[in-house]
Order: C-alpha cells, then sequence, then structure tokens
C-alpha cells in the first residue's frame, strides 16, 4: 500500500515519549535475548522489602500513582469559561465497557451543583392528577432497576466536521461514557403523580445555576428512562449529577438531565433553549433540524491512537476500541488497517447490551508499515456507521452535533499516530 | 446478539467465564419492573431482584444463548433462577409515596415558558429601559450591542448567514421562539446569579435585544400583552428529526470487505492545524499555543491535588512559592541545631540504608517513590518539584511548615503519627540516636 502524506512529518510529544520508552521491537515468531539481568528481577525493590499501607491509609481507594496521566482533560480554547464547559474520558486508556467514576466526562451549563440531599426535592407538576413532592428518602422507596447505558454528548466528534482537527480519541470521541445505573423507572413516578390524558410530553429540568431543561416526549418517558442515584453501585459523583438524575438510553446526553429537581408534564414541547439555540442540527440549506434525539451507531479505535502510539514495533498487536448504538446492540464492528480497502470482522468481547458500550478487538501481526486505521460498527437494526463524507453529503459541515462518521488514525512506520481523513 | 456470543463463547473458554457472561446477561434482560402493570404486590425477601415471567423466559433464552455453544448440560442454573424472582414491583395505583406539592411550591419552581406563552408573568418592559439593565447585567459578557465578549453567545446579528460556510446562530438568525429567550434569561440569567432579575427586567432586556436584531423600533415595549405578536425572523427554519427516512436506509446493508478501492490517500491531516491541548507549539497558533503552554497535559506532572482543583497551571508557581518560603524559612539557625561529627555522620549513612530504596540525596538524584532529599533539612515541608505529595504534606507545605530537627525528628520516629495520611510505607526509627544521625547525615550529603 502507498500512502502518500501531506505536510510535515510526524513529531508529536507522545510519541516521542513513547520512543524514549521503547525497548526492543520484537519480531513475530522470534523470542528476544535479554544482554544481561534484569535490575527489575535481579534488585531487591522496596515493595518486596518494606512494608505497604495498612487497610486504612486509603480510606477510598484511589488508583496507582503511577496512573496519574488518566484523567478527564479540556480543550480550552472550546468555551468561553471552564464553568460551561466540557472534558474528555481518556478512552484510550480504559478497557472493557464500564467507564470509571472519577474519569466519566464532565458537561456542565453553569458549575457543578454540590447539593446536600436532604435539601433535595423532586416536584412532578403540571397536567397531572395530584402534584407531588419526593425527597430522595421516598425515591429509595420506589423499586428499582439496574442498566448498563451508554451517555454520549450529542456534540461528541463535534470539531470534527470541517476535517480532523484533534490529536487523540480523547478528544475526538470522549465525550461518552458508560456505567449501570441504579434507579427507579420513571413510569412509576410518574404514575404517582397520576399523567393526565392531555399529557404528552415531560419537561425535566436541573437543580443547578443553569436550570437545565429539555423536552421529551411521553412515550420514551414511560419507555425505559430511569431517575438514577447510583452509577456503578456507589452514589452518583457531584460532577454526574448528585443526588438523582435522568437517564435517557439512547438518547443525547443533554437530555439526562443532572441534580433533577422538577419533572412538569405538558400537552406540547417548551422549545426551551438547549432544543433551539442548541442541539439542533443546521443543515447546508440553512434550515436545523430539531429533536434529534437518538444517538446513531458508531465506534473508534481507542488503541492505537494519537495518544495511544505503538511503541513495542512490528509483531504481535492488539488493536483495540468502542462502539455504541443508541437503536440497541453492535453486534458487530469491521476494522481496516490499510485504509479500507480489506476490512476484517472485529472480535467482539463482554456483555452485549442494548444501548451500552460494546468492546471490539482485532489482533494481527504488524509488520512495521504504515497504516490508516478504522472501525465501522453495525447496529442490532442494520444500520452501519457511515464515513464522514456520507455525513457531510446529507449534513454539510455546520450541524455540529451527531457527528457518528468513520474515524481513521495514521500509524506511521514508528508507531505514531496522527487523526486524519482519506479518500 | 446470538451470533456475538458465537463470537464470545469460544474465547471466553471456560465455563465459569460462560457462567458469569450469562448472569450479566440475565440480569440485564430483566426488565425489572414489568410494564403494564399487574396487579399482583408481594415482597422478595431474598433480595432486590424482580421480574415477571415474560422477562424470566427472555432471561432464560438469553442464558441457553451463552451456553449453547459450550456445555449445555452445565445450565447457569442461578441466572434463571434470579431472573424468574418473585413480582415484587407488580404495583397498581401508586405506592402512596412522596407529598401532594402545595401550590405555592408549584409557583416557587414552575416559571418555565412555552412559545404558546403558557407560564409568562405579567409585566413590560422597554428597549431603552432594557439597554440600561443590558448593560449593566449582560454587557459584560454578550458585549453591549449582542456581539460577544471572548467566545461567550453572540446574540445579535448573523442574519442571512445560516447557508454559509460560517453561519453565525444568533436570537435574531436562528431562534425560532422569543418565549426561549425570556424563559432562559428568567430562569439561568445573569450567568453566576440565576433569577435575579425581575419580570420587568426581563421584559425590557428581552425588547433591547429584539431592537438590536433588528426585529423592533427603538420605541417598543414588549409585555405579556403583546408577547406572543412579535415572530422570529428564523421561526420556519426548523423541522422534526427526518434521519429516519433520510438516513437510516441509506447508511444500511451490504458492506465491502474486500478489493474495495484500489488506493488510498490521505486528504486531511490533524497536524496541520493542531490545536490538541500539550501538542507542539510549532504547530500551533500563537493564542491556542498559549492556551496549550498553560496547561502541560502531556508531561504528567501534574500532582495529585492540583488535580483536585484544577489548576493545573499551579505546577508553574511551585518553584517561585519555594524559593520564597526558603528565604523567609530561618534555616540556618536549624542546620546549626544539626551535628556535624563526622562520627555522627557516618552512623547517619548508615541508617540512611532503609531509606535509600525510595529516596535518593547527593549528586544527580532524583525522585524515585519518594522525594529526592537535597536540602531537606530546613527547607518548606513538601518543597520537590515534580512529586505528588500525599495530601497532608501538601496542605503543611500550602501552610508554610518547615521541616526542623524537632519536625523531622518526630516523623522519622512514626511516620503516620506525625504526617496522618502520608504514603511513606515506613514503620519509624526507634532509636533518638539513630534519628539525629540520619538527619546529620542528610544535611552533609546534600547537595544544592
Amino acid at each position: 500500500m502507498v500512502i502518500k502524506v501531506k505536510g510535515t512529518k510526524p513529531s508529536r510529544r507522545n510519541f516521542l515519549k513513547a520512543a524514549a520508552a521503547a525497548p526492543v521491537a520484537a519480531v513475530a515468531g522470534s523470542r528476544a535475548m535479554a544482554q544481561e539481568a534484569d535490575p527489575a528481577i535481579i534488585n531487591k525493590q522496596p515493595w518486596m522489602q518494606y512494608l505497604g499501607d495498612g487497610v486504612d491509609a486509603r480510606p477510598y481507594g484511589m488508583p496507582s500513582q503511577f496512573e496519574a496521566d488518566v484523567v478527564r482533560r479540556d480543550v480550552p480554547w472550546l468555551t468561553a469559561d471552564a464553568v460551561s464547559s466540557v472534558n474528555f474520558t481518556p478512552l484510550h486508556e480504559l478497557d472493557g465497557i464500564l467507564t470509571p467514576n472519577g474519569l466519566c466526562f464532565e458537561r456542565h451549563h453553569a458549575g457543578i451543583a454540590e447539593i446536600d440531599p436532604a435539601e433535595h426535592r423532586l416536584m412532578i407538576n403540571g397536567l397531572v392528577d395530584n402534584p407531588i413532592v419526593f425527597t430522595m428518602e421516598d425515591l429509595m422507596r420506589f423499586p428499582r432497576e439496574n442498566h448498563v447505558y451508554f451517555l454520549e454528548c450529542a456534540a461528541n466528534s463535534g470539531m470534527e466536521w470541517a476535517g480532523s482537527q484533534l490529536n487523540g480519541c480523547q478528544y475526538t470521541h470522549g465525550m461518552i461514557h458508560n456505567v449501570m445505573y441504579t434507579g427507579v423507572p420513571l413510569r412509576l413516578i410518574l404514575e404517582e403523580a397520576g399523567v393526565k390524558t392531555a399529557g404528552k410530553w415531560i419537561l425535566p429540568e436541573g437543580a443547578d445555576a443553569s436550570g437545565m431543561t429539555r423536552s421529551i416526549p411521553m412515550e420514551k418517558a414511560m419507555d425505559d428512562c430511569l431517575v438514577a442515584f447510583k452509577m456503578n453501585g456507589e452514589a452518583l459523583r457531584p460532577e454526574q449529577g448528585y443526588p438523582v438524575r435522568l437517564v435517557v438510553p439512547g438518547w443525547e446526553g443533554n437530555m439526562w438531565v443532572k441534580w433533577l429537581r422538577r419533572i412538569e408534564v405538558g400537552d406540547e414541547p417548551w422549545h426551551h433553549r438547549e432544543e433551539t439555540s442548541k442541539y439542533t442540527d443546521l443543515l447546508p440549506d440553512g434550515t436545523a433540524r430539531r429533536f434529534t434525539w437518538e444517538m446513531d451507531a458508531k465506534s473508534v479505535v481507542t488503541n492505537p491512537s494519537p495518544q495511544a502510539p505503538l511503541t513495542h514495533g512490528p509483531g504481535p498487536t492488539v488493536l483495540t476500541g468502542v462502539a455504541w448504538s443508541g437503536r440497541g446492540t453492535v453486534p458487530r464492528v469491521d476494522v481496516t488497517i490499510d485504509g479500507g480497502m480489506t476490512w476484517h470482522q472485529a472480535r467482539m468481547s463482554g456483555p452485549s447490551l442494548d444501548k451500552s458500550m460494546h468492546r471490539f478487538y482485532y489482533e494481527f501481526d504488524w509488520d512495521g508499515s504504515e497504516m490508516l486505521i478504522q472501525s465501522r460498527a453495525h447496529d442490532s437494526t442494520g444500520y452501519v456507521q457511515p464515513t464522514k463524507n456520507m455525513l457531510r453529503e446529507v449534513r454539510g459541515e455546520n450541524s455540529i452535533y451527531h457527528n457518528n462518521g468513520i474515524q481513521t488514525w495514521y500509524v506511521n512506520e514508528e508507531g505514531a499516530a496522527e487523526n486524519v481523513e482519506i479518500s | 446478539m446470538s451470533k456475538f456470543l458465537k463470537i464470545l463463547a469460544p474465547a471466553a473458554g471456560g465455563t465459569a467465564s460462560v457462567l458469569t457472561l450469562a448472569y450479566v446477561l440475565a440480569d440485564q434482560f430483566v426488565r425489572d419492573v414489568p410494564a403494564p402493570l399487574r396487579g399482583v404486590v408481594s415482597v422478595s425477601a431474598a433480595n432486590a431482584q424482580t421480574s415477571t415471567q415474560e422477562s424470566g423466559d427472555v432471561a432464560e433464552q438469553a442464558a441457553e444463548t451463552a451456553t449453547a455453544d459450550a456445555e449445555p448440560e452445565d445450565a447457569p442454573v442461578d441466572a434463571i433462577e434470579i431472573a424468574s424472582g418473585e413480582d415484587a414491583a407488580g404495583h397498581t395505583g401508586g405506592f402512596g409515596l412522596g407529598r401532594t406539592a402545595l401550590p405555592e411550591e408549584v409557583v416557587a419552581w414552575d416559571i418555565d415558558i412555552r412559545p404558546d406563552g403558557m407560564g409568562l408573568p405579567a409585566g413590560s418592559g422597554d428597549v431603552w429601559t432594557g439597554e440600561e439593565v443590558y448593560v449593566e447585567k449582560c454587557a459584560v459578557c454578550h458585549g453591549d450591542f449582542g456581539e460577544a465578549v471572548g467566545r461567550w453567545p453572540v446574540l445579535a446579528g448573523g442574519w442571512d448567514t445560516l447557508e454559509r460556510e460560517d453561519p453565525v446562530k444568533t436570537i435574531g438568525s436562528y431562534w425560532p421562539y422569543l418565549s426561549t429567550v425570556y424563559d432562559y434569561i428568567y430562569r439561568a440569567m445573569p450567568f453566576g446569579d440565576a433569577q435575579s432579575l425581575e419580570p420587568d427586567e426581563i421584559y425590557a432586556i428581552t425588547a433591547y435585544i429584539l431592537y438590536l436584531n433588528n426585529i423592533v423600533e427603538d420605541d417598543f415595549e414588549l409585555s405579556n400583552e403583546n408577547f406572543l405578536e412579535v415572530e422570529m425572523p428564523n421561526a420556519d427554519g426548523f423541522f422534526m428529526d427526518d434521519r429516519e427516512d433520510t438516513e437510516l436506509a441509506q447508511f444500511s446493508g451490504e458492506v465491502c470487505m474486500e478489493n474495495c478501492k484500489d488506493s488510498v490517500e490521505i486528504t486531511m491531516r490533524a497536524a496541520i492545524l493542531d490545536v490538541t491541548p500539550g501538542s507542539d507549539e510549532d504547530d500551533t497558533t500563537e493564542s491556542i499555543a498559549e492556551a496549550s503552554a498553560e496547561i502541560e497535559y502531556a508531561d504528567g506532572d501534574v500532582t495529585e491535588e492540583e488535580m483536585a482543583d484544577g489548576t493545573e497551571g499551579a505546577a508553574e508557581d511551585a518553584p517561585e512559592e519555594v524559593a520564597a518560603d526558603a528565604e523567609a524559612a530561618p534555616e540556618d539557625s536549624i542546620l546549626a541545631a544539626v551535628s556535624t561529627d563526622p562520627a555522627v555522620i557516618d552512623a547517619g549513612e548508615g541508617v540512611y540504608r532503609a531509606c535509600r530504596a525510595c529516596h535518593a540525596v547527593g549528586e544527580g538524584a532524583d525522585n524515585k517513590v519518594g522525594p529526592q532529599l537535597n536540602g531537606v533539612v530546613g527547607n518548606t515541608i513538601g518543597a520537590v518539584d515534580d512529586f505528588r505529595y500525599s495530601n497532608v504534606f501538601q496542605e503543611a507545605h500550602d501552610a508554610g511548615d518547615v521541616w526542623d530537627v524537632d519536625t523531622l525528628s518526630a516523623f522519622l520516629a512514626n511516620p503516620r503519627d506525625a504526617m496522618p495520611g502520608t504514603k511513606m510505607s515506613y514503620r519509624g526509627l526507634q532509636d533518638e540516636e539513630d534519628i539525629a544521625a540520619i538527619i546529620a547525615y542528610l544535611v552533609d550529603a546534600s547537595v544544592e
């Protein structure tokens, strides 16, 4: 394969770091020999000799100090102020399908509301037989369910509409997380208030200073929405809506109102700021789609990627990534390492759950030549993740939201990766 | 689903793995709380797992599917039992939870506005009053004429730009409903002081924004009476999501797997305009380079505390702080209390062997598991650059505490008592002479 590269050669800091740490490249089938004994084996390590922390030293366990790089990161120029901004999940550092709570990306419109659960109330009002106020204790007395769902910001990959811009899947695809929620079916809570026949929409509202609101059709509210208070088994993190948030499976993250304090029932949508000025998809003819709730099937290769270059040289190589669809499961992902001339069906691994992230792997012997890596998700409805150009043909370049086009990473002979687009 | 499982099952290997998978799947397939509600109330004492028979069947199928390619005789009994547990949630007519909201409570919280005017409070405000309030409350972010400061939202202008390459989506050019303006200001503005404006002020600000967008004249007064008469220029610019008709069929179907193209060319590269935080500065525009430089993520030397605070930039300030702290510290008088007796120093070198694995001192000393110790005696606690201290050290550092003979002796005698929460896993020195010796050695061995 001949890859024509325009512009300067990649000289990424990530790559330089990685190259410095790279050991002797392994060639498939031939095991390397050491020249001298490994100090890691020969020398007594302090952890082999001296005692470690006792059980009470870390009452809430944190990652190893050697994982200090695994953090959410933001793109400072993207927004006016950190209190109304976003940071990104480090997808390239994660595996499996669940996102650790402390790494779930954040998107706030007026900062993190720090709420005392004893002072928190959930009100149901509007077109209901009986407007109700619930305390957190009341909510805990409803039957609960557990479900793993992805939450993806509608603007995930939104910076890439006009072309490759950010180097790293954390930045291009990191506005997503996937956790197990424990919560009460919204249906039970609405039924407790008694929805009037005319009630066709709900308006969940957050308790933060942005007063986040979105209109949600009653069918969805009665179907699979949850009023959740736990994520991955523990209380929601403050930045994820503690003490209680709405879960709207498969639909854009902005609708999953955090710090949920009120749900109004109405006969029409409210057309509030986040469903008119924002989260509407402008098309080339100047008109805009509204209420684009469902998240289209999407995937991305997380390793290798610009923040996670190949450092081991040619030989056995693990390619992995994640895929998801707001319309169901992802039973199949195809990957290519030659820019789409030849595709291979990836190996799915881990639970395949409805509206949840899926993990895929493709193991191969890298010959050390340049690669153009892509992944292509097929969801359970038969929808196949389109290329970016297929999306642009329909939507142009100004719709900001719902960019689920196929991502390409160029990997050079040294293993450094770069965000590119290809013909 | 079954295809996925067939792929997975062989890879998973042991029956135990398959059982785990079946368990997870069965659990997920349980539609815990049935719809429609059934007229059965029961309490499940064993666990919180609830389901209908119907969902139990689904789980059973899932479990069967999961083991189909493995060992059918090892049916995941646990999964089936859990999935078909008692129906704890089949409750009709509500649970009687919560309490009725008082009318004044609903009024206090239900202040949202709809395009049909529902929720609009009585009141009015004119353009000129609006300008005064706007300049005082809004212009700091949105600019005097709605042109915006920095990256804050532009409120005015942008007409006829929606079809262009760089559309300017403002209230005048894009927003379909005036109610959205009122609602948003009413509930969420001014930024950082939400719900502080009176209805008349919001009518006035809204009137001024309409004026800025050439939608009304300067003598206009907006009120709840004439609110619905205002038509927004882009009111007809929106339509319901039509992806189902325009995209889904086109993006579904067979895909090419082999010989899909003859050649491939890179058409766009992120390195051309690299705006990735922490990326090489020579690739970036000046302003973006500055923003990146403030962050310096990629170096990996951000401390735990700085991450918690979200103030990565503080790392750059640290050296200056340390210098200032060191100046303020009465270092000489501290060092005067330390023995310079060569015998003591020699003894200290012996004792120090227990520390060497984690701490370096002397020429070229780098941080290891613990910080390098050059100049530690007499210095501010927690002052070594690029070392991730535990919170207790960071607090001591921030408080300006200094390692003198007393504090260091107490720490070496019992690290966890002296600095609760320290990450140093060392039980402490029993002998006071050893402590004095090690301090003497640290002073002697230190280099600038």
